[in-house]
C-alpha cells in the first residue's frame, strides 16, 4: 500500500495527512479527520449525501481520492457557519423546514452554496437542476426549493 | 398579580414551532450512528450472503477465511440461537440449515477493517443444494408448489395470526359478511380485475448499521439506527436467552425508517458477531446494493377484485382476494395481511363482504413494514375499481364516493362502528382545491389532460396491546427533561412531543429538552415507532406524565399557600392562584422543595412525573367471519385528487397539481403535518411512476440507483397542496391521529385515475411507468 503525504485546507483550516493510495476524501474527512457531518448515502457517487465543495466546485466526496484533493480548498457543512452565525441556507433550512430526517441536509446544503455562489438569484427549475443529484426521501423537495429561494432573497437583502 | 399575567398565553397545540432538531441538523452536529466514535478498538463486520433463492446448506467451511491476516471471527448459523421474529418467529439471524432468498445471511466475518472483512467473505467455502424456489405469491399458493417452511406448526406466533402448516401460508385472514352471493343479483353494475403491485424498496438515504458491544460478561450494549429500540431489545434477548435488561440498545437520529428500520434486521446479526468477540464493538452496515435487498423491501400483491353497486350507486358486495407475496420470512409480514383483510373495502360502506387475505413464502427478500403498512398497495386496485364502477353506472365519481364512503356510526367491514370521521370533508376539499368540476385544456397541444382522485383509509396495525411510557423531570431553573422512547426519524415527533409536553406542564415551548438519544437503559419504554402511532399514543403517555408532575407541583404550592390545589394553575412556568392572585416562578420550588413557615423544616422535593398508555379497548376478531367490536384503535382518512397531462408520444405523464387532505383529528404542529403531506405525496408519485424491484429466476436485476430510480427534485409536481382537516380523536392528544405513512396511500391509485381519464386506458399493474403506458396507449388505438 503506498502512501501519500497531502496537504489540504478544510473548512480554512490546513491540514497534513498521510492517506492511502485508495482513501476517499470522504473516509479522510468522516473516520480520520472527524467531520462526520458529510454523510455516507451510497458510497458510489449517486446518492449526493457525502457533497463538499472542492475549490469551490461541489464533488461526490466519496468518488474523489483523498490524494486527489492535495492542495485543495474544502468546505463540508461544519464550515458554513462563520464565528457561530450560521449561513442564510441553514437558516432558512430551519425557518422552512427543508429538513426532516436530516442525512441528505449537509449535501443538500453544500450544493446549495455552491448554486447562490454562482447565481445568487436562480429560478425554481435552477434550484432543481442544481439539487438533482441528491436523493431526499422525506420531504418530497418542496420545502427545500423553498429554502433555497428564501436564502436567496436574504442574501440579495443583505448585500443590498 | 396583574391581568396580564394571568392570561391565558397562546397555546403551542396547533402551532407551527420549527423544528427542535432544526439546528443539529443543518451544521452537521447532528449524530446518526455512523457518526459516533468507537476508536481503535473497532472491528468490522461483513455478511457472507446465499447467492441462490432457495438452497438447503450441507457445509460451511470458515478455515480460509480466519487465516486470513486481520480477521477476528466468523460467524455461522450455529451461533444463533433460537427463532426470532415480531409476530412469528420464522427466521434465524444467520441461516442454519436452509437459505430462502438471495441474500439470506449465511455467515459473518468480523476483521480489523471493512476491506478484510469483505475479503475474507469471499474465502468462506458453503456448500448448497440448490433446491427449486418459489417466485410468485400465487405458484406459492399452490399446494403443489415447493414448501419454504416445513416448520411453520412448530414456530410460535401472536394469537391472532393464522398459519397453515403444510403450505406456504404464513397467515390466512378473512372476511364473511353479509350474503356475497346473493348480492351480486341486485347489483346492476359489477366491475372484476385483477391488480399487481410489485416489491419496492424503502430507501432511506442513511442505510441500515448497528454496532454491537458485548462486555460484563455478556451484557450487549448495540447502537442502531432504529425504530424500534424497545422492540429489538425484546426479540434479540429472546433469541438469545438473555435478560432484556442485559442488552442495551442506544438509538441516535434515524436519517430515514419508513419502516425499514422497525423490528430487527442487521441488528441481530451485529450482535452474534459481536459475542465471538467480546470487549470490541462490531460494526455492520449494509452497503447500498444490500440496502435494496438484504434488510426489507415492501411486500409484493396480486390482487382480485371484484365489486357491485345498484342502480342508484349504492355499494352492495365486495369480494376480494390478496396473495401477498411475503418473501422468505414473513416474521412482520404475516400482520400485513391481516390488516389489509380487515382494511379490505377501503373506507366504504358496503354489506356484503367476502375477503381472503394470504400471507404466501417466497423466495423474495424478506417482505416487511412500509410506510402504510399494505394500505398503498390495496388501495391501488380499490380505488380504481371504484373509478370503474362509477364509470359503468355514468356516476360522478366524487359523487360516487361521497355517496358511499364512511362516515362516524356507520358500521365498517369489521363491523366496528365508526368513530367521528372528516372524510368527505377530505374529499369535497381535495377535489375543489384541483377545480375537479372545471376541464382543463393540455398546456401542450397533442397532451392528453386529465383528473383522478382516490380515497383512503388507514389504522395503525399492531398488537392491541402497543403501549407508550414518559416522564418529565423539572431541573434547577424549571426547564425540563423530558424522557421518551419514541424515534425522531424525520417526522418531528421530538419536536411535537415538546409542544405537548409543555402544552400540558403550562411552561414555555423553549423550557423543553428531550432526552436523547433514546437508550433503552434509560428512556421509558415505547413498543416502536411504527403505525402512525406516536402523536397519538406517545403523546397520551406525555400528557399524562406531564399532568402528573403538574400534580405533584400544584399539591406542593397549595399545601404552601393553604390554598386548594383546584385554585391553582400553570401558567408559563409560575404556579398562580386565581383566588388569592399569588404567584411563585417554578425554579423556586421543583427540585428544592418550599420551606415550611418559621423554619420548621421543608416540604416538597424533586418532581419527576410519569405517565403511559396503552389502548385497553381492542378486541378480537371472530376466525371465521373477521367480525368483531373493535378492530383496531381508529382510522385516519383521507383524499387525494390530481390534475396531470400525459404526453403521448413518450408516455410521459407530467403532474401540475395534486391536493392532499387528511383529517389528522387535530394538527399539533401544522406547518410538520402539511410537511408530512407533501413528502408522502412525493414517495407515493415516486411508487407510482418510478419503482420496482425486479427479479430474475430469484436474482435481483437492479439494486442500485442507476437502475432503481426514486423521485429528484425534477419528478415533482408543479404544486401541491396540502389540506388539514380536523375531525377530533376520542383518545387522542388535544384529539390528534397519526398522519405520518397516511399521504402516500391513494397517491398512486388517484395518478392512475387521472391517466384513465386523460386516455382511456387503465394500468392495472404498478409501477405506471412511461414505456407501460405507451405502449398500452399504442395498443388501444390499434383496437
Amino acid at each position: 500500500m503506498s502512501f501519500h503525504t497531502i496537504n489540504l485546507k478544510i473548512n480554512d483550516v490546513a491540514h497534513t495527512a498521510s492517506v492511502e493510495g485508495n482513501l476517499t476524501l470522504l473516509e479522510l474527512l468522516r473516520e480520520r479527520i472527524g467531520l462526520t457531518g458529510t454523510k455516507n448515502g451510497c458510497f458510489s457517487g449517486e446518492c449526493g449525501a457525502c457533497t463538499v465543495l472542492m475549490n469551490g466546485e461541489p464533488v461526490n466526496s466519496c468518488m474523489v481520492l483523498a490524494a486527489e484533493a492535495d492542495g485543495a480548498r474544502i468546505l463540508t457543512v461544519e464550515g458554513l457557519a462563520e464565528n457561530g452565525r450560521m449561513d442564510a441556507l441553514q437558516e432558512a433550512f430551519i425557518e422552512e423546514t427543508g429538513t426532516q430526517c436530516g442525512f441528505c441536509t449537509p449535501g443538500m446544503l453544500i450544493s446549495a452554496r455552491a448554486l447562490l455562489d454562482r447565481n445568487p438569484n436562480p429560478s425554481e427549475e435552477e434550484i432543481k437542476q442544481a439539487l438533482r443529484g441528491h436523493l431526499c426521501r422525506c420531504t418530497g423537495y418542496v420545502r427545500i426549493i423553498r429554502a433555497v429561494q428564501k436564502a436567496a432573497a436574504l442574501e440579495s437583502r443583505r448585500a443590498a | 398579580m396583574s391581568e396580564k399575567k394571568i392570561q391565558n398565553s397562546e397555546s403551542l397545540i396547533g402551532s407551527s414551532v420549527p423544528r427542535l432538531d432544526g439546528r443539529e441538523k443543518v451544521t452537521g452536529e447532528a449524530l446518526f450512528t455512523d457518526d459516533f466514535q468507537f476508536g481503535p478498538n473497532l472491528l468490522h463486520g461483513r455478511i457472507v450472503r446465499c447467492p441462490h433463492p432457495h438452497a438447503r446448506i450441507l457445509h460451511i467451511d470458515t478455515r480460509k477465511a480466519l487465516e486470513l491476516p486481520g480477521v477476528r471471527a466468523v460467524v455461522t448459523g450455529e451461533d444463533s440461537d433460537d427463532h426470532i421474529g415480531l409476530y412469528l418467529k420464522d427466521r434465524f439471524i444467520f441461516c442454519k440449515d436452509r437459505a430462502r432468498f438471495v441474500g439470506d445471511p449465511v455467515a459473518g466475518v468480523v476483521a480489523v477493517s471493512e476491506e478484510i472483512a469483505a475479503k475474507a467473505c469471499e474465502l468462506v467455502d458453503v456448500d448448497y443444494e440448490v433446491l427449486e424456489p418459489v417466485l410468485d405469491p400465487v405458484q406459492g399458493f399452490d399446494k403443489n408448489s415447493p414448501l419454504l417452511h416445513p416448520d411453520l406448526g412448530e414456530y410460535v406466533c401472536a394469537s391472532y395470526i393464522d398459519p397453515e402448516p403444510g403450505t406456504n401460508v404464513a397467515n390466512y385472514f378473512r372476511v364473511r359478511k353479509g350474503d356475497i352471493e346473493s348480492a351480486w343479483d341486485k347489483c346492476s353494475a359489477v366491475v372484476e380485475r385483477s391488480f399487481r403491485v410489485p416489491h419496492v424498496q424503502h430507501v432511506p438515504i442513511e442505510p441500515h448499521i448497528a454496532v454491537a458491544k458485548v462486555a460484563d460478561g455478556g451484557k450487549i450494549t448495540l447502537w442502531s439506527s432504529s425504530q424500534s429500540p424497545f422492540a429489538q431489545r425484546n426479540l434479540i434477548a429472546e433469541a438469545l436467552g438473555v435478560s432484556q435488561s442485559d442488552i442495551r440498545v442506544i438509538a441516535p437520529y434515524v436519517g430515514g425508517g419508513f419502516g425499514s428500520k422497525a423490528g430487527v434486521s442487521v441488528e441481530g446479526m451485529a450482535v452474534v458477531m459481536a459475542r465471538k468477540v467480546s470487549g470490541f464493538p462490531v460494526k455492520l452496515r449494509l452497503t447500498r446494493e444490500e440496502e435494496f435487498t438484504c434488510s426489507f423491501v415492501r411486500q409484493g400483491l396480486v390482487a382480485r377484485t371484484k365489486v357491485g353497486a345498484d342502480k342508484a350507486g349504492n355499494l352492495l358486495a365486495m369480494k376480494t382476494e390478496y396473495y401477498w407475496d411475503a418473501g422468505a420470512y414473513a416474521e412482520y409480514g404475516v400482520n400485513i395481511t391481516r390488516a389489509s383483510g380487515y382494511s379490505s373495502t377501503g373506507p366504504y360502506r358496503i354489506p356484503n363482504v367476502w375477503a381472503d387475505s394470504y400471507c404466501v413464502y417466497t423466495n423474495h427478500p424478506v417482505g416487511g413494514p412500509m410506510r402504510g403498512f399494505g394500505m398503498p398497495e390495496i388501495h391501488w386496485g380499490i380505488e380504481q375499481i371504484m373509478d370503474l364502477v362509477a364509470e359503468e353506472l355514468g356516476m360522478d365519481k366524487v359523487e360516487f364516493r361521497l355517496k358511499n364512503c364512511l362516515q362516524g356510526g356507520d358500521r365498517n367491514v369489521t363491523g366496528m362502528v365508526m368513530h367521528p370521521i372528516g372524510l368527505s370533508e377530505c374529499i369535497s376539499k381535495a377535489a375543489e382545491a384541483i377545480d375537479w368540476d372545471k376541464e382543463a385544456a393540455p398546456t401542450v397541444p397533442g397532451r392528453k389532460r386529465g383528473k383522478g382522485l382516490a380515497i383512503m383509509w388507514k389504522a395503525p396495525a399492531m398488537p392491541p396491546n402497543a403501549g407508550s411510557s414518559a416522564w418529565v423531570r423539572l431541573n434547577e431553573d424549571a426547564t425540563v427533561s423530558l424522557g421518551l422512547g419514541g424515534q425522531e426519524i424525520g417526522q418531528g415527533t421530538f419536536t411535537v412531543a415538546a409542544q405537548m409536553a409543555a402544552e400540558a406542564l403550562g411552561v414555555p415551548f423553549g423550557w423543553i429538552r428531550i432526552s436523547t438519544p433514546v437508550d433503552t437503559r434509560y428512556s421509558p419504554y415505547e413498543w416502536q415507532t411504527v403505525a402512525s402511532r406516536l402523536t397519538w399514543s406517545m403523546g397520551n403517555a406525555i400528557a399524562a406524565a406531564a399532568k402528573n408532575a403538574r400534580t405533584q407541583i400544584l399539591d406542593l404550592a397549595a399545601e404552601h399557600w393553604d390554598e386548594n390545589p383546584d385554585d391553582l394553575d400553570i401558567r408559563n412556568g409560575e404556579v398562580i392562584s386565581y383566588r388569592s392572585e399569588q404567584s411563585m416562578p417554578l425554579k423556586d420550588m421543583v427540585v428544592y422543595g418550599l420551606p415550611v413557615p418559621d423554619g420548621e423544616g421543608w416540604h416538597g422535593g424533586p418532581i419527576i412525573g410519569h405517565g403511559n398508555f396503552m389502548p385497553t379497548y381492542v378486541t378480537d376478531l371472530d376466525n371465521e367471519t373477521g367480525q368483531g367490536t373493535r378492530a383496531v384503535v381508529h382510522y385516519t382518512t383521507g383524499c387525494q385528487a390530481v390534475d396531470l397531462e400525459v404526453d403521448p408520444t413518450t408516455g410521459q405523464v407530467v403532474i401540475h397539481k395534486i391536493s392532499s387532505a387528511f383529517d389528522v383529528g387535530k394538527a399539533i404542529n401544522p406547518e410538520q403535518v402539511r410537511a408530512q403531506m407533501e413528502g408522502g405525496v412525493v414517495q407515493g408519485i415516486s411508487t407510482a411512476l418510478l419503482e420496482s424491484l425486479q427479479f430474475r429466476d430469484g436474482q435481483p436485476v437492479n439494486p442500485g440507483f442507476v437502475d432503481y430510480r426514486i423521485a429528484t427534485s425534477v419528478d415533482i409536481p408543479t404544486e401541491i397542496i396540502p389540506i388539514i382537516v380536523e375531525v377530533p380523536q376520542d383518545d387522542g392528544p388535544w384529539g390528534a391521529r397519526g398522519i405520518g405513512e397516511h399521504p402516500m396511500v391513494p397517491t398512486a391509485p388517484a395518478i392512475a385515475n387521472a391517466v384513465a381519464a386523460a386516455t382511456g386506458v387503465r394500468i392495472l399493474e404498478l409501477p405506471l411507468t412511461a414505456e407501460k403506458l405507451y405502449l398500452k396507449m399504442e395498443e388501444a388505438e390499434k383496437d
